[in-house]
């Protein structure tokens, strides 16, 4: 298993937009891929899943723990936290 | 006769029969099932199905209203085919044996509970897409018939408690003549949807579903809010002049969009827009106008956790300043502090706010932040004809300090070699007496003046227009008023600067000949105004107002001179 944490930077965090974004760049790996937030390991959310990637509610200065498991998961995990320093392509 | 009011959301005249659109409250019973491959089959077969309508839902939208609106199938879909969904509603039917219909209804509540208990607007209004696609859902899975309104086979004032997205969107201008609500205001989505599709329609208008029956008459209109059931002989004469009176000036106004605000002596004026978001330039671009005459930036620090970067500040003047390409866009420096307060900054409370820590005050009490905006709005100067505008002002030192500070920041920017307009027009709002007064010394160290006339009409009668008590006080028309703005014009051309106007006053039928009459050369407004003024401007000639203005400039009270606008024949109110 692979995990990285990241902080969201961009101004809408993950609303409309980048949300959707992030939902398709994860729905590309194989991996299981679960994200917290701020240290919260009761709440897991499903990055493939819009609605749950959307209610996190996650606004700018929130740090997200993204874990992934599989064939894909080094790639998946580097991906995603990349995704999120380039303020998705803002 | 007797009428309803609500709130006008869509303007316009309506008189037709009632098309009363009952909620269908769908019963669900909760079962248990057997056969649970059986039950998934049924969920797949209802998500295709409706994937299928909200695809031609998706492509009606698209070809009748516009691709923004046609947007909300697109993500209606997207939470069809969401994952966690998916397997919430599986898990329970599988483990929990539960009734397809039962574990769907359990499993979008969770998520509208969660959505509904946000604090972001943006988040909060999924909740209602999410409420769409589970009836959506819930209509295939148990074989109700899709939606009421396609069916129409008369046209028909449909009367609701509310309407979905997939409501509007599917309404065939044809066969709706116009529509009221119990919920919903000016901004709600059936309202935006109302306007693009030109459908009157009136909002917020409690218990309407109760006193109207299916085929009832109605008479509405969409601009006061008034509604009238069964009206008598004369009251459906009356709309009826109303309707053709109505239609006979969208003909005449549509036909102005390429034409200049030209007066009938040839005098060439500016007929703007006030925005507030940069999405708002669809509307600007829609009606032709000549600029933005006021650019309020409160959008970008309001509904957020900390104040907007410079980068983001940066980006929003460009796009809207490229989108206007070698058009003027005045960006009106924040306006914060009066009844404007936000979350992440710390502000005293006041007795009195609009006398208080308020826009240019509270920037040169802030300068790190005044200093930031300043940055953003020069950097964006070389993408279009920006210029800039302090708003407030009322003792001149304000304006010395606040344009020194401009000098500082385009000072660091030259030394740091980033690239900016030099010749970048600087004015400011004249909304306080005291900036009124003072106008023929303003007027030497500015490019232009604005004339905010909310303010600048509740600070010169000292009357708060929300409070009830007095607010039959404030008037545009009172000539303490209109003599304040005639001096500021004045003094203005003496310097040989423009003047704009950007209140409420600008697109006021009764008062534009009399502010073309006293000079005035921009009138900055609500897009949806804008063809009107336009008109206006080309009805009346500067000189026949110059002598209309001086008549008004003598008389003692608003009434007297509203009277006397609605009298003059040289007056041409449409």
């Amino acid at each position: 298993m692979k995990q990285v944490e990241v902080v969201l930077t961009n101004e809408e965090g993950l609303h409309a937009r980048p949300a959707s974004i992030f939902s398709k760049v994860a729905f590309k790996f194989k991996s299981d891929i679960k994200v917290y937030k701020n240290g919260n390991k009761d709440k897991v959310y499903n990055p493939k899943s819009i609605l749950s990637v959307l209610s996190m509610g996650a606004a700018k200065g929130d740090k997200l723990l993204i874990t992934a498991e599989g064939e894909d998961e080094d790639l998946a995990v580097q991906e995603l936290k990349k995704l999120v320093e380039d303020k998705f392509g803002e | 006769m007797n009428f309803l009011k609500g709130v006008g959301v869509s303007p316009g005249v309506a008189i037709g029969r009632v098309f009363l659109k009952e909620d269908i409250t769908i019963e669900i019973k909760k079962e248990t099932i057997q056969n649970a491959d059986n039950e998934i089959k049924r969920f797949k077969d209802a998500i295709e199905k409706s994937k299928q309508q909200l695809q031609e839902l998706y492509e009606y939208a698209l070809e009748k209203v516009g691709k923004h609106e046609a947007q909300v199938f697109a993500a209606h879909t997207m939470i069809l085919e969401d994952q966690e969904l998916f397997e919430k509603v599986e898990d329970k039917i599988r483990t929990e044996s539960k009734n397809v219909e039962w574990a769907l209804k359990e499993a979008s509540d969770e998520y509208i509970s969660i959505f509904e208990a946000m604090d972001n607007e943006y988040l909060k209004e999924r909740a209602l897409d999410i409420r769409d696609v589970t009836l959506r859902m819930l209509r295939n899975l148990l074989g109700i018939e899709d939606n009421s309104l396609v069916l129409l086979k008369e046209p028909v004032i449909i009367v609701a408690k509310d309407l979905t997205p997939s409501d509007t969107a599917q309404m065939d201008k044809d066969k709706v003549l116009g529509f009221i609500t119990e919920e919903g205001g000016k901004t709600s989505h059936s309202a935006i949807i109302a306007r693009s599709l030109e459908i009157p329609a009136v909002a917020g208008l409690d218990s309407i579903t109760l006193q109207v029956k299916h085929g009832d008459t109605i008479a509405f209109d969409g601009t006061e809010g008034k509604v009238y059931i069964n009206p008598d002989e004369k009251t459906i004469e009356l709309f009826k002049e109303k309707k053709e009176r109505f239609e006979q000036r969208i003909q005449l106004f549509a036909k102005l969009k390429n034409s200049e605000a030209i007066t009938k002596d040839n005098v060439r004026l500016e007929v703007a827009c006030n925005i507030g978001k940069p999405a708002d330039v669809d509307r600007v671009i829609e009606k032709n106008a000549d600029g933005i005459g006021l650019f309020r930036s409160e959008f970008l620090y309001m509904n957020r956790n900390d104040f907007p970067s410079e980068e983001e500040q940066f980006n929003a003047y460009k796009t809207v300043a490229q989108r206007m390409k070698e058009k003027p866009v005045v960006i009106r420096t924040f306006d914060i502090g009066g009844d404007k307060e936000l979350s992440y900054l710390d502000f005293p409370k006041e007795m009195n706010p609009f006398l208080g820590c308020r826009a240019i005050r509270f920037c040169l009490g802030r300068i790190d932040l005044f200093k930031t905006q300043l940055r953003a709005i020069l950097r964006a100067s070389v993408f279009g004809n920006i210029k800039i505008m302090f708003p407030m002002i009322s003792v001149f030192d304000e304006l010395v300090h606040a344009k020194q500070i401009l000098e500082e920041v385009k000072e660091s920017l030259r030394n740091e070699g980033i690239a900016f307009n030099e010749n970048m027009e600087v004015g400011m709002m004249i909304e306080t007496p005291s900036a009124a007064l003072l106008a023929d010394i303003f007027a030497k160290h500015v490019d232009f003046f604005s004339i905010g006339t909310n303010d600048l009409i509740q600070y010169t009668l000292a009357v708060d227009r929300l409070n009830p008590h007095v607010s039959h006080l404030y008037s545009p028309y009172n000539p303490s008023v209109l003599r304040s703005i005639k001096n500021i014009i004045d003094a203005a051309h003496r310097e040989n600067i423009w003047v704009g106007m950007c209140g409420e006053a600008a697109s006021d039928p009764k008062l534009v000949p009399v502010l073309i009459g006293m000079g005035l050369d921009e009138f900055s407004m609500n897009p949806a105004s804008v063809l009107e003024v336009k008109w206006m401007i080309r009805q009346h000639s500067r000189e026949e107002m110059k002598a209309i203005a001086e008549q008004v400039l003598q008389l003692a009270t608003s009434d007297e001179i509203e009277k006397f606008l609605d009298s003059n024949e040289k007056i041409h109110l449409f």
